[in-house]
């Protein structure tokens, strides 16, 4: 199997603050994630869940460490290099607020691929079917206050992996929905990442984690566990009832 | 274990033969619940013993069929509009497990909640899993695997509950420990015991 790997983080930390100020939200973190692979991060509040989704989405930048995105290594680029990477090669799903309230469904989705120069009929064509993609047909001229929370969800995680992006970046995407409507938006997360993209999940909740493959737990900014699937598919005969 | 409340419920849609129960349960429960022949007659000679239920009509294999009693209607639905009680779990094994590391020393408390929760993420792993393969028709597993993620999910939130708990305490006793430390040493300066 050759694993593609999307994201990779070495050694990476983050500090904030110097003397009795300093607050070190991250320590040594070694983080790869692959194409076709979901992992969540958990962790109470405080543990550096946020602080670690910021430096994978190239928000922000460690003290300490490397990090690399499609290969691409980030130590030492510039503000415009970083926002150009972003555009390319990463997709955010937040809590809340996701669309841009003045545009349609369709441009939101279309949006990324303009400003990277694709023609508009082009970019308008490959936002319908990522919205087909995420069982949204029909819908590309609603704005989003047309729209439901989940679907709103929906739109949000067509845009995070239109184009050649393939890194899905989702913090509490489900925390501003309903039980049912969470769980299909973390099925539709899920799917995406089997069908090739590579997702990091931050969560509090442990149903949520669950979906990944692996779930990595922090604790004052360190890593404290990784808990991964079982290596062999679990079968309904094998809960022994 | 609701094999014989099955057997009734399926016996007050009308009279049944022994066959035709085993196959109507396990349908209704979606093959989550498989019988044996054997458990299905025992089931039904202590129904009849009972006075649930009585012999119908037999067919020219001389089998019985078998049809629901007014006393059985009315333990089927008392039972269906009962509560089922709490299940009350102070004495399972890791809550034992959690009180006796506090206690022993020998085994920290934090190993023992690291290590369950480990496991029970892995199985909420395996349920999401399967949630997401079994088709939203098959209800009786869904039913299943919906209680078994609740269940993961209550069972990781109380590990994290547990060990904030326990830092907490460990973190007061030390507060306190500095703290009479500290009032005792004032105690001592207040009192002019010392030659400093």
């Amino acid at each position: 199997m050759t694993e593609r790997i999307v994201l990779s983080m070495r050694s990476v930390g983050k500090t904030f603050g110097d003397g009795v100020q300093r607050v070190d939200a991250l320590l040594d973190i070694d983080l790869e994630v692959a194409a076709g692979e979901l992992v969540a991060i958990t962790g109470r509040s405080g543990s550096g869940k946020s602080t670690l989704l910021n430096i994978a989405g190239a928000l922000d930048t460690p003290t300490s460490g490397t990090i690399s995105i499609a290969g691409e290594n980030l130590v030492g680029l510039d503000g415009k290099e970083l926002a150009l990477l972003r555009r390319r090669h990463i997709g955010f799903v937040f809590q809340e607020f996701n669309l841009l309230p003045t545009l349609k469904a369709g441009e939101n989705i279309s949006l990324p691929l303009e400003l990277d120069g694709v023609p508009l009929a082009d970019a308008r064509e490959q936002a319908e079917a990522a919205l087909n993609e995420v069982g949204l047909d029909g819908k590309a001229d609603r704005y989003g206050d047309e729209l439901s929370g989940g679907e709103r969800q929906r739109v949000a995680i067509a845009r995070a992996l239109i184009g050649q992006r393939n890194l899905l970046l989702a913090d509490e995407p489900t925390g501003a929905l309903d039980e049912l409507t969470g769980e299909s938006v973390l099925q539709l997360i899920r799917s995406r990442c089997d069908a090739g993209a590579a997702g990091l999940l931050v969560t509090h909740d442990p149903g949520w984690a669950a979906f990944a493959d692996r779930v990595v737990r922090l604790r004052d900014g360190r890593i404290e566990s990784i808990t991964h699937r079982s290596a062999t598919p679990p079968t309904l005969e094998r809960l022994e009832l | 274990m609701g094999i014989r409340e099955g057997m009734l419920a399926l016996l007050a849609d009308g009279p049944k033969y022994g066959y035709q129960l085993k196959r109507e349960f396990e349908v209704a429960t979606g093959e989550a619940w498989a019988l044996n022949v054997g458990q299905v007659y025992t089931t039904l000679q202590r129904l009849e013993r009972d006075g649930l239920i009585e012999a119908h009509e037999t067919d020219d294999k001389e089998r019985h069929s078998y049809r629901i009693t007014d006393r059985g209607q009315d333990t089927f639905v008392e039972w269906m509009t009962q509560p089922i009680e709490p299940s009350v779990a102070n004495r399972d094994d890791l809550s034992m497990k959690v009180l006796l590391a506090m206690t022993s020393g020998v085994v920290d408390a934090a190993v023992v909640i690291d290590v369950q929760r480990a496991s029970t993420m892995t199985a909420l792993q395996d349920y999401q899993r399967l949630r997401a393969e079994t088709p939203e028709t098959d209800l009786a597993w869904m039913l299943l695997l919906d209680r078994l993620v609740y269940q993961g999910e209550a069972e990781l939130r109380w590990l994290d509950r547990i060990e904030d708990r326990i830092e907490q305490a460990s973190t007061e006793r030390e507060t306190t420990i500095t703290a009479t430390r500290a009032t005792t040493t004032a105690v001592t300066r207040a009192s002019g015991s010392t030659n400093d």
